[in-house]
């Protein structure tokens, strides 16, 4: 009989002194090694056998990742090992509203205390929270890797379910999300089985700024999560806001092309076609009240 | 499979402790430290039984490995009261009947002085907020929230 409570199944627990260190051991631990830092989603896989790492490795002793800094210059940079209540309660973080409105869907505040958003971007989960406002914003990626140092664009990171960009060896030392334009406002909307604390049935981050370079005068960056293999990214929706007059009807063609992009499966929290159309619904939704905030 | 020593302080005591790496915080109080005030719910962090303060800010325990909290200091159920008097939040929950079976009790009182510690003034939505995690099949939460507020009033 399976156990209601499976504890955790057997494993090495690392703490690599250095990152040269850590990153090879990862590398010549490849694949029974596995990094984690809040292991809020590590743990629970593990318990239920999807991973079963022979080392944990630990990053959250190693430099680079403990970093919270916003510079003007460079903008707001969040390491691996920093959890997600301290980037809500993080002063200059209201520069990234919609970053912080995503960060407090997450779950509840004791997972909030250990959850971090490098790890909900390590994950590659379809249905992270964080994951849209940290592509809205453009988030770069520094990373420590046998080679050393170097950096990958979120966008583009994600290639299918829990799948990711990253090397054997690769750890995320942290985040940088570039100075967000002045005037942008940001609204995450996320439908889940009840009002907090679940998993996104569809979660939708919207980002509008006046943008004078645009037939509109408008530009919005869109990512939705839960709705297709990867954080999808309504790259037509995206057209639609920039190069027609912002008016309802361009809003229902936009949220009507996010519809048509999407490709949600049926699972546990809802089916396909209930995806498809709370995805039509609630762009409409983020995409007015954008609208409204910015003209007002 | 590694063990490991750990120095830890647990509500105020010293302790040192040899734990494996897949031993759990919680685990570790409740088998290593005879802490059985801090409960086994759902062992997937989403029910909250099992919450303790780690440095002060609430944690699930089943999320957390033993490994990590050396040299932490820790502070469960067990750990609320001080010199013989309830934590004014116990004593608060008892008088408003916001304790039906008492499983998820010490989870969500760890929670709610957790709260009442980074905000002494929570609005009732505040209150929800903090306690989202801690799941209670009994009481339907009115009252748990009302204990929470009362507690606010009173300190």
């Amino acid at each position: 009989m399976t156990s209601a409570h499976p504890g955790l199944p057997e494993f090495d627990y690392v703490k690599p002194a250095g990152l040269k260190e850590a990153s090879q051991f990862l590398a010549q631990h490849a694949p029974e090694a596995r990094p984690f830092s809040g292991g809020t989603d590590t743990f629970v896989r593990m318990r239920d056998g999807f991973f079963n790492p022979k080392y944990l490795v630990d990053v959250k002793g190693l430099d680079g990742t403990h970093v919270l800094k916003f510079d003007e210059k460079e903008g707001l940079t969040i390491g691996a090992a920093i959890p997600m209540n301290r980037v809500v309660t993080f002063a200059d973080a209201s520069h990234y509203p919609l970053l912080v409105e995503a960060a407090k869907s997450v779950a509840s505040y004791q997972l909030r205390s250990r959850a971090t958003i490098i790890g909900n971007i390590c994950n590659a989960s379809p249905a992270g929270d964080t994951i849209g406002a940290c592509l809205a914003y453009q988030g770069i990626l520094n990373i420590h890797g046998v080679d050393g140092y170097k950096s990958l664009p979120l966008n583009g990171f994600f290639t299918g379910p829990g799948k990711n960009l990253l090397k054997p060896g690769d750890i995320v030392l942290s985040i940088t999300l570039p100075v967000p334009p002045k005037g942008h406002i940001g609204r995450y909307i996320k439908l889940g089985r009840n009002r907090l604390s679940d998993l996104s049935i569809v979660g939708i981050s919207a980002m509008g700024v006046k943008d004078s370079s645009t037939k509109s005068g408008y530009k919005f960056h869109l990512a939705i999560a839960s709705v297709a293999p990867v954080p999808f990214i309504p790259a037509k929706a995206e057209e639609i806001l920039a190069n027609n007059a912002l008016n309802a009807e361009t809003v229902n063609l936009a949220a009507q092309a996010a519809m048509d992009a999407v490709t949600p499966i049926d699972d546990v929290r809802g089916s396909a076609q209930y995806r498809k159309f709370m995805v039509r619904n609630l762009v409409h939704r983020a995409v007015t009240e954008i609208m409204q905030k910015l003209s007002a | 499979m590694g063990f490991h020593q750990i120095s830890v302080k647990v509500n105020g005591n010293d302790e040192v402790v040899t734990v494996s790496s897949n031993m759990t915080l919680l685990r570790m109080l409740r088998e290593s430290l005879a802490l059985t005030g801090t409960k086994n719910g759902c062992a997937a962090g989403e029910c909250g039984a099992c919450t303790v303060m780690l440095n002060g800010e609430p944690v699930n325990s089943c999320m957390v490995l033993a490994v990590e909290v050396d040299g932490q200091e820790i502070t469960t159920i067990e750990g609320l009261a001080k010199d013989g008097q309830l934590d004014i939040v116990q004593k608060t929950i008892i008088e408003k009947g916001g304790v039906q079976c008492g499983f998820c009790t010490p989870g969500m009182l760890i929670s709610a002085r957790a709260l009442l510690n980074r905000n002494p003034h929570p609005t009732e939505e505040q209150v929800v907020e903090a306690l989202v995690g801690n799941l209670c099949r009994c009481t339907g939460y009115s009252r748990i929230i009302e204990s929470v507020q009362a507690a606010a009033e009173r300190s």
